[in-house]
């Protein structure tokens, strides 16, 4: 056991993956010398050489397309970008090559990719850099989207992204990237496409990812002390989601609240939602509630406290789903 | 700083649509079939024994063929679309015919003439206009990626795939299919950047057809487009595109210089699409009919018949030979396309991964019971 940050848990996990396998490298801008902006890769340069831990040109395209070429030669490419608003120039690569090569060439070219993406908000950063794009890759067939919650699960998920046959979005949740805790580098890890029971409760099953797990553990011990027992379902893998694990909690609480930063419309919460009300639907007591980011712009940092969700909203919405006053009680809506 | 290569060579040919080049491709053979001296380009293609010349020539008859087929076909209703090759055999056979088996190609979606050298059955060229397939063949066993719809996406992957040659220490080469309208893309740029800041063995072969649909190249560029690449610090080769030998001649040299460690090279092979974009397309409404024409005088096929001729070597039983061969590659192509079936329901949801997904597996099962469960209230 080791006590590590989430974000040297990610680089063990990539140290270890390129220890393993020779045809892993990794490829990004400023990941070598300087390690990175976050430094997850410090260090990685010098123990494993510039041809395994490639310092790009400033072009996110061109980085994942030719790991696309790599990965026909046989090559599994680990690619950083830099920060989630930056990934939009390598839209096309990822969505309509990385995700379909596959199925484009009837299962014969595989595409072992890990497509590493630092996201989410709180650090008082400017514009493109705290932005939650997961939604638009857990909508695309043939990729794979998770996000790791804390140190443990970073380096077990990172190094299972490699090792999957298909191409893994994996979602950094960065402003937890400082956030300690203990790390067994050697246990067998739950499966990448599994969610975790991260705390049990039996009132209302509260479901979160990356960065809100943290806050949702928070609002739960929180409601605790009001008398509310909540569940916390730390999702893990995005794309597929592990309906098993949520239906069993929900079937057991019959209420559930679901969050994330990304704004709310056409997001993750809406797909749970949907597949609650269908699978649950005679155990639920109340309507699936969401507590999101707006569908505005990511704001300037001076306004991110009220953007991204937090423990006060998050208990708003369970006080909604178990009767009790709350921020809509008597709001009318039209 | 363009090689010098292109500079030197003495023979203009006429390129009225080739925006405002002021340098004349490498020529071999002149638009009338005519050899010419090439000091720095004939040593590329002396090695061509008659039976090469012939062969190179029968193919370009067959992929002809072939493509005309597959237009009538889709007229049909047998293909959904198709879009022909008609016009740039020379630039496609002549380049691909001087690949080893261990390079790879990866290309556009009109470089029939380019699967055609790599090995790829012809019925499975048409797989996917047909519509009953993602693609028609093995990336793996014919050195070829399935080809890429998305303008220029490919250039990447060639550049790429590249990189993983010079990290094995091999000395295969990639090579790039792209289009003049394709050199507008910014992955297109990115791929030459990524080229030559890792001086790898990748070839740029650019396609000027003249044509994007319905624009011509001067919306794409207003200078050659081979003089693009020595910005990046890409030599490059201007070619007439229709002469097949000096496309073989450019492509050596490029391949020469991937292979011994010198990195990449673009060439830009001067051509015209004498087809419409797809058969969906109608070059009536933007093309003018004297340009096509020009062009038409200029076609690859005809000028290597009129130098075979020359040469003494399309005797009788020669062109009776090539007759047959592609009377007969027609024949079976067109049994072929017809027989290919229509897949089963269920394998849409087939090698959308790799592995096991949840999520996928459920939603298969749901359909799967929809199926039978239609199947049974019809019965």
């Amino acid at each position: 056991m080791s006590q590590l940050t989430l974000s040297k848990a990610i680089g063990a996990g990539l140290r270890r993956a390129l220890a393993d396998d020779d045809h892993v490298m990794l490829m990004g801008e400023d990941i070598g010398e300087l390690g990175g902006v976050f430094r997850v890769t410090d260090g990685l340069k010098h123990e494993f050489g510039p041809e395994r831990v490639v310092d790009t040109p400033l072009a996110e395209a061109g980085i994942v397309g030719t790991a696309i070429g790599l990965a026909f030669r046989g090559y599994r490419p680990v690619c950083e970008i830099q920060f989630d608003g930056f990934i939009y120039p390598a839209f096309d690569q990822i969505v309509a090559q990385v995700a379909k090569l596959h199925a484009r060439t009837n299962g014969a070219v595989k595409m072992p990719l890990t497509i590493r993406v630092p996201f989410g908000g709180a650090i008082g950063s400017v514009e493109h850099h705290s932005e939650s794009p997961e939604a638009y890759f857990a909508h695309t067939a043939g990729l794979r989207v998770v996000s790791p919650s804390n140190p443990q699960d970073a380096y077990d998920m990172i190094r299972q992204a490699i090792a999957s046959e298909d191409p893994v979005m994996y979602f950094e949740p960065k402003r937890r990237y400082w956030a300690k805790g203990e790390v067994d580098l050697e246990h067998v890890p739950l499966a990448l496409d599994k969610a975790h029971v991260a705390r049990e409760g039996s009132d209302v099953t509260l479901i979160a990812y990356g960065p809100l797990v943290m806050t949702a553990l928070d609002a739960a011990e929180a409601a605790a002390d009001e008398d509310v027992s909540v569940e916390v379902i730390d999702l893990r893998s995005l794309s597929p989601i592990d309906f098993d694990t949520i239906e069993d909690s929900v079937n057991k609480t019959g209420r559930v609240v679901i969050t994330h930063e990304a704004a709310q419309f056409a997001g993750l919460g809406a797909e749970i939602a949907a597949t609650i009300t269908d699978r649950c639907f005679y155990s639920l007591e109340a309507p699936p509630q969401r507590v999101t980011g707006f569908n505005t712009p990511y704001p300037p940092a001076k306004l991110e406290e009220h953007f991204v969700p937090d423990l006060d909203r998050i208990l708003d919405a369970v006080d909604r789903t178990v009767g009790r006053e709350n921020s809509l009680t008597g709001f009318v809506a039209r | 700083m363009r090689t010098g290569l292109s500079e030197k060579t003495s023979t203009a040919v006429s390129t009225p649509n080739d925006g405002a080049s002021s340098d004349a491709p490498v020529q071999l053979l002149t638009a009338d079939g005519v050899r010419i001296e090439s000091p720095e380009y004939d040593t590329w293609v002396e090695d061509l024994t008659k039976d090469d010349l012939l062969s190179i020539y029968e193919d370009m008859v067959v992929v002809r063929r072939f493509d005309n087929e597959a237009t009538a076909l889709q007229r049909q209703g047998q293909l959904g679309l198709w879009p022909p090759s008609l016009g740039q055999e020379a630039a496609q056979i002549g380049s691909a015919r001087t690949l080893r088996k261990d390079d790879f190609v990866f290309t556009s979606y009109r470089e029939h003439g380019v699967a055609y050298e790599r090995g790829v059955r012809l019925e499975d060229m048409t797989k996917v206009w047909r519509g009953t397939a993602n693609s028609g063949w093995d990336p793996f066993t014919v050195g070829m990626a399935t080809p890429a719809v998305i303008i220029g996406a490919q250039t990447l992957h060639a550049t790429g795939y590249a990189m993983g040659i010079k990290r094995d220490k091999a000395d295969s080469v990639a090579v790039a299919y792209f289009g003049d309208g394709a050199t507008s893309q910014g992955d297109v740029n990115e791929a030459m950047i990524f080229a030559a800041s890792f001086k790898v063995p990748v070839i740029f072969f650019c396609q000027n057809n003249q044509w994007a649909i319905s624009e011509p190249v001067g919306v794409q560029t207003v200078r050659p487009i081979a003089d693009r690449a020595p910005g990046f610090n890409i030599p490059s080769i201007r070619v007439d595109g229709n002469d097949v030998l000096a496309v073989m001649a450019a492509m050596r040299v490029a391949l020469e210089r991937a292979r011994s460690g010198g990195g990449a090279t673009f060439i830009e092979a001067v051509t015209y699409r004498m087809g419409p974009h797809t058969t969906s397309d109608d070059p009536s409404r933007y093309e003018d009919l004297g340009e096509h024409q020009e062009w038409a005088a200029k076609d690859p096929i005809k000028r290597f018949e009129t130098y075979l001729d020359g040469l003494g070597l399309l005797t009788d039983k020669v062109r009776e030979s090539v007759k047959l061969a592609e009377d007969d590659a027609a024949k079976r192509f067109r049994a072929a396309c017809i027989a290919l079936i229509d897949p089963e329901p269920l394998t849409v949801f087939d090698n959308v991964y790799a592995e096991p997904n949840s999520g996928l597996e459920r939603q298969k099962r749901e359909f799967a019971a929809y199926l039978s469960y239609v199947e049974g209230t019809e019965r």
